[in-house]
């Protein structure tokens, strides 16, 4: 399904800001999967996530999706088969344009975009219908511009339009971080729901091991630009808050443990 | 009611050029001087093919397929070679000057005796009002050639109006309209946001060329000085619709555009009516869009200053 096979990414490579953001990742997600993926600030989650979408090329590495090898492939391209929401709850959505234009252009992610109205009323029955499955009374403000919406309630559609048409692949990107613990509950919950239903298989960053432990099928542990840790099956079954957050200390006492060694050796012998 | 029915006449042709830029300043966020250009172009380009004889209406077609082909050039500056968005339009527009120069041939073309878009509607109203050569509109005379003017520049302006809201409508133009508002979303939605801004800048730029091949028509020559400062005189019109009616909806912010630039042909009327020297109209635009530009920033910082001081007391 999504084979992921020794990426690499240097931001500003050469320069005093070099980050080396990705170090040989290499993932295999099987269809049906839900993986969660966790880890420290700047760890490299995100753009492990916008590699995969194709926010950038990678400097080094392939990116299979199904049959296809879509390393080369412009962002645009690969929305067909993939659906996402991102961390910021305004980056998905066109603030200026109502609620049904917005969802109007998800109902053809991927597609051609014919000269026909985007908005028929019998398009406006199926966007009403399917926005009232959030329960968020959304349905009777389909005409209003979307920017007037809350972050919740726009990254709530955004993740309706993300799996509007079935995508092949789904990554959220701390959907729920920019939102207030009730919103964010929500819209955890309805993408639990979605999930399901649909059978995606999906990537999710997230900072919370509640949301890991509770939501996925795996659990994937980042840590500067590597992999460190990858939960599944039985694995994943048994683990629990604790461990992860045992497991997240042992990790960075290990960075700790090799600063310091370098900077005894750096008195020592420079 | 000669200058009134003038001003109005000017406001309609100049409305497509307005409707123009609704698409690459207000939609695709673009500010786009390829129009000082681009407007000219289809002046010349329709005052050379009809002293050749060239029927007006295909004459003016023409002039609308170049624009569009100078606005999608602009597009390709920007987006295959990554240009910035004003070095782009300012390549454009200063090449253009050169290429209006070859296409006339010379730094104007008369456009006397020759025949214009205006001539079936005159003879439709010769026609009805039985060969006068003046009549009555709310008891004011008006000759019946400035009146067909009008009513051909009104009849176009509402036919390029319907098919633009149309347009903006369809899945591609929501797509369009999409790309300036948020370039990251429309990516996600499978959208090549760089195909569209091409296309926007193409439509954008055929219609400024339409204002430009009607306008050389209504005053009877193409200059090639003529494209200088439209820009800014766009912007106006874009501010003064939005001020006179917003843009609650896609409908009403076209409507806008038109209403604006004829208010704002009255409005200069008037000024030069009054005396305003028409060397100084350019100075007085930019001065106008500059106030409107700035206007609601310190309305804003003024408010909070009055109610943070409130606050504070
Ligand atoms: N466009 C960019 N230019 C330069 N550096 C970048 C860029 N994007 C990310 N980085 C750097 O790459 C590293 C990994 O960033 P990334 O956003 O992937 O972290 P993350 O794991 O998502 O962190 P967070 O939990 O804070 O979102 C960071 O050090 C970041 O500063
Ligand atoms: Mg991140």
């Amino acid at each position: 399904m999504l084979n992921v096979n020794n990426l690499y990414k240097t931001f500003a490579p050469g320069t005093v800001n070099e980050v080396k953001a990705l170090i040989d990742v290499s993932l295999h997600i099987e269809e049906g999967c839900f993986t969660a993926v966790i880890g420290t600030n700047g760890s490299g989650k995100s753009t492990l996530l916008n590699a995969i979408a194709g926010s950038f090329k990678p400097d080094h590495g392939r990116i299979n999706l199904f049959e296809h090898n879509i390393t080369n492939w412009p962002e645009y391209k690969r929305a067909s088969l993939i659906g996402r929401v991102f961390q910021n709850p305004f980056a998905g959505t066109a603030a200026g344009m109502t609620i049904s234009e917005n969802i109007a252009l998800a109902m053809r992610r991927g597609k051609r975009r014919p000269l026909t109205a985007a908005i028929t009323s019998r398009i406006r029955d199926e966007i009403a219908e399917r926005v009232k499955t959030l329960k968020m009374g959304l349905e009777d403000r389909l005409d209003n511009p979307i920017g007037t919406l809350s972050g919740g309630q726009r990254q709530a559609l955004t993740l309706l339009m993300a799996s509007w048409l079935r995508p092949q692949l789904l990554l959220l990107d701390e959907h729920t971080a920019a939102l207030d613990p009730k919103t964010a509950a929500k819209v955890s919950e309805i993408t639990k729901e979605i999930i399901t239903r649909e059978k995606l298989t999906a990537m999710m960053v997230t900072h919370s091991m509640q949301q890991a432990v509770d939501l996925s099928d795996r659990i994937i542990m980042m840590h500067r630009g590597r992999i460190v840790e990858d939960l599944r099956d039985e694995m994943k079954a048994r683990v629990r808050i604790s461990d992860l957050m045992q497991t997240f200390e042992r990790v960075q006492k290990l960075d700790l443990f090799d600063q310091s060694v370098a900077e005894i050796l750096e008195q020592q012998f420079v | 009611m000669g200058i009134v029915l003038s001003a109005f006449t000017i406001g309609l042709i100049l409305a497509a050029l307005t409707m123009g830029m609704l698409i690459s300043f207000r939609m695709l966020r673009f500010t786009d001087i390829t129009v000082d250009g681009s407007l000219t172009l289809g002046a010349s380009v329709a005052a050379i093919t009809i002293i050749n004889g060239w029927s007006p209406w295909l004459a003016t077609l023409v002039a609308v397929f170049s624009g569009a082909f100078a606005g999608m050039l602009t597009g390709l500056l920007y987006t295959r070679f990554n240009i910035q968005m004003i070095l782009s339009g300012i390549l454009m527009m200063t090449a253009l000057y050169s290429v209006n120069l070859r296409v006339m041939g010379r730094s104007n073309i008369p456009l006397l005796d020759t025949k214009t878009v205006t001539g079936t509607t005159e003879t439709i109203i010769t026609g009805v009002t039985g060969g006068l050569s003046q009549i009555n509109i709310m008891g004011w005379p008006v000759s019946v050639s400035d009146f067909s003017v009008f009513v051909t520049a009104l009849v176009i302006c509402i036919i390029t109006a319907l098919l633009l809201k149309y347009f903006l409508l369809t899945h591609l133009g929501t797509a369009l309209r999409a790309t300036g508002s948020n370039p990251q979303m429309v990516r996600a939605q499978g959208i090549n946001h760089k195909s569209m801004t091409v296309l926007g800048l193409s439509l954008s730029n055929g219609l400024v060329a339409l204002s430009g091949a009607l306008l050389a028509q209504y005053q009877g020559f193409a200059d090639v000085q003529m494209g200088i400062g439209m820009m800014v005189w766009g912007l106006a019109s874009i501010i003064i619709g939005e001020a006179l009616v917003g843009t609650r909806s896609i409908g009403v912010t076209i409507t806008g555009a038109i209403l604006g630039t004829i208010f704002f042909r009255l409005l200069i009327a008037i000024a030069l009516r009054w005396g305003l020297n028409p060397n100084d109209l350019k100075l007085v635009t930019a001065l106008f869009v500059f106030i409107a530009l700035v206007a609601p920033i310190w309305v804003k910082s003024l408010r909070k200053t009055i109610w943070g001081g409130l606050k504070n007391a």
